[in-house]
């Protein structure tokens, strides 16, 4: 795969404020990449100087191996869906599909069938002499693809595109973006907060906090091998640990030494470990090496959701088994549960 | 509850008298024979024909309407972009900048009419359609500014962006979706602009010149030579304009979203 767009040691200042301090990232063709984090972690200011809306304060962005990051938006094969939709509330919905083609003198004709098209991709048929602001919000999103697409961009931006729908239509639009990025065969760059959702559409998740990248890697490497406690703190939830790496394949917590799979640390180097709540079981005290006391126990739907007293610390448990408040139990997990990460400045 | 009821409508009956009865009275006595307005002798088209053969009056009427569109197109045109340049403007000084440009409508009339006055005076222009052009835009423009700056305010700064994303230069970008958008605020910003452009008296007369004369100065001076009831016909037909425009304006807009359902 090419790389379609690199972006090399980005910087952003708003007035004294630095928004990026460093993006490397490269993007591959054909790919669905997620920029996720919190509010204010800059994903959207990334994307938006891919957009050509605002100029980086520093570094390069090539797309195609060229630098573009002086080039107006309006000359940039990207095309963009924007958070509150921006359709234009004056033109009906043919009309704000073919703003871009109008702007590049093409054909009626051509128009009109390439607008039939999108509309039929998107699942809106007969819609084309709707008033845009009569649609209902999921219908809205759909024509703010449909108007970006039908531009044939290399690249799609999404800035958080779900965010304003309701909890159900969201689920049906992820699947739906989903099938329509592997339909055009285009890059889509995706901005969201939602850790459920990057995880279920994207190729690539980039984790980001506080201008910086966190981690880049596939939903299950960002998952089950969060790099840091930042990620693992964001993805999910998680019992992190402090602990001490003996060597590869050993590492101590808790005041216990535990088989693990990952290696590659310095030899006691500090660490912190990731224990997901539902790789924990809940055993007879005998059976496990650390030992604690159930202090609550609440219904999930699926699963219990168990709170678990040790000497060290209260583990959270996600199980479908269920112990009542008071209990003794054990905690079980298997090497491949324990995930061993750098650990990092204090949050 | 009831007591309540009682009071508003009360409210509403003085308001109403105090408003619609005056005009209620010219209109009646533009119509009436004789030339005292005290008692209504009789039904006559006198007064209007009078008015018609009446080439002072009448000249100041064309006078005042040409100014009117005038200052009106030309201080749309200056409000709009302010408008929209002081909305993109990101300084800390913006606000001092917005407050200078609606000054014009706080500083009494009377001290704007001599300040203008001097000041023409001193750059040695010649009173007249010039003059009032400059003097009439400098108080119309806020109206405008104002309307449209309330409009941009409420419009998603995406749009424009959308718009340049898809292809646009900025320019094409404020001509194909910015514009259309606050056209309407344009409109009734301009619309209240001519409505006190039409009926200023204070600052035109420090600088119509000896000549020239608007409708309102026109009407003015009469009150020192008897007002005779010609005044009350050419203010019945005002009003008529008046009205009519309004009703066409409201007419236009009822058209144009029943078009886009």
């Amino acid at each position: 795969m090419n790389k379609l767009i690199q972006l090399k040691n980005l910087t952003k200042n708003f007035d004294d404020q630095q928004v990026l301090r460093g993006i490397n990232l490269d993007i591959y063709e054909n790919e669905f990449l997620t920029l996720l984090g919190p509010s204010g972690c800059g994903k959207t200011t990334t994307l938006r100087i891919i957009a050509g809306f605002e100029e980086p304060s520093g570094g390069e962005v090539l797309f195609d191996g060229i630098e573009i990051s002086k080039l107006p938006p309006y000359k940039r094969e990207v095309n963009t869906v924007f958070q509150k939709y921006a359709l234009f509330p004056h033109l009906n919905v043919a009309e704000n599909i073919a703003f871009g083609l109008n702007l590049k003198k093409v054909e009626k004709s051509v128009i009109d069938q390439k607008v039939g098209k999108m509309l039929k991709m998107v699942g809106l048929e007969g819609f084309e002499k709707r008033d845009v602001t009569l649609l209902s919000g999921g219908q809205q999103q759909r024509v703010a693809i449909a108007r970006a697409l039908v531009n044939e961009p290399k690249v799609l931006l999404l800035d958080e595109p779900l965010g304003a729908l309701d909890a159900k239509i969201r689920k049906q639009m992820q699947i739906e973006l989903k099938k329509i990025q592997q339909e055009v065969g285009i890059t889509f760059i995706y901005v969201t907060h939602d850790q459920e959702e990057a995880l279920s559409m994207s190729d690539t998740v980039v984790v980001m906090n506080n201008g910086e990248i966190q981690q880049i890697g596939s939903p299950t490497d960002i998952y089950n091998e969060p790099e840091n406690r930042f990620v693992a703190g964001f993805i999910g939830e998680s019992n992190i640990i402090e602990g001490i790496m003996i060597h590869d394949y050993l590492v101590e917590f808790d005041g216990f030494q535990f088989e693990c799979v990952d290696k590659g640390f310095e030899d006691n180097e500090e660490i912190e470990v990731v224990l997901r709540p539902e790789d924990l079981d809940i055993v007879e005290p005998q059976d496990a090496k650390i030992t604690g006391v159930v202090k609550n126990i609440t219904f999930k739907g699926v699963h219990y959701e168990i709170l678990v007293e040790t000497e060290n610390r209260i583990y959270k448990v996600q199980t479908t088994d269920y112990a009542e408040a008071g209990r003794e139990v054990g905690l079980k997990f298997g090497p491949e549960d324990i995930h061993v990460m750098y650990r990092m400045g204090a949050y | 509850m009831k007591k309540n009821s009682k009071f508003a409508n009360l409210y509403l009956v003085i308001i109403f008298l105090l408003m619609y009865l005056p005009i209620g009275v010219v209109i009646v006595f533009s119509f009436n024979e004789a030339k005292l307005p005290v008692r209504f002798t009789g039904f006559s088209l006198k007064w209007y024909q009078e008015l018609m053969g009446d080439s002072a009056m009448l000249q100041a009427l064309v006078n005042s309407l040409i100014l009117g569109a005038a200052s009106c197109l030309v201080s749309a045109v200056i409000g709009t972009f302010g408008a929209v340049g002081l909305s993109r403007l990101h300084l800390k000084s913006k606000g001092i900048l917005e407050y200078i440009s609606i000054l014009p409508l706080m500083i009494p009339e009377i001290i704007l009419g001599m300040v203008l006055m001097a000041f023409f005076y001193m750059l040695n222009l010649p009173f007249g359609m010039l003059t009032l052009l400059i003097g009439h835009t400098v108080f119309c423009v806020p109206y405008i500014l104002m309307e449209v700056k309330a409009r941009l305010v409420g419009m998603d700064p995406s749009l424009e962006e959308a718009a340049r994303d898809l292809g646009a230069s900025s320019m094409r970008a404020f001509f194909d979706i910015t514009l259309p958008l606050i056209m309407p605020a344009v409109v009734s910003g301009s619309l209240l602009a001519f409505a006190m452009s039409m009926d200023d008296v204070v600052i035109s007369i420090f600088i119509n010149g000896p000549k020239l004369s608007t409708l309102p100065i026109k009407v003015y001076t009469q009150i020192k030579t008897g007002v005779t009831p010609e005044i009350n016909a050419l203010c019945t037909i005002m009003l008529a304009f008046t009205v009519i425009m309004l009703l066409l304006y409201s007419l236009i807009r009822s058209i144009r979203r029943k078009k886009n359902r």
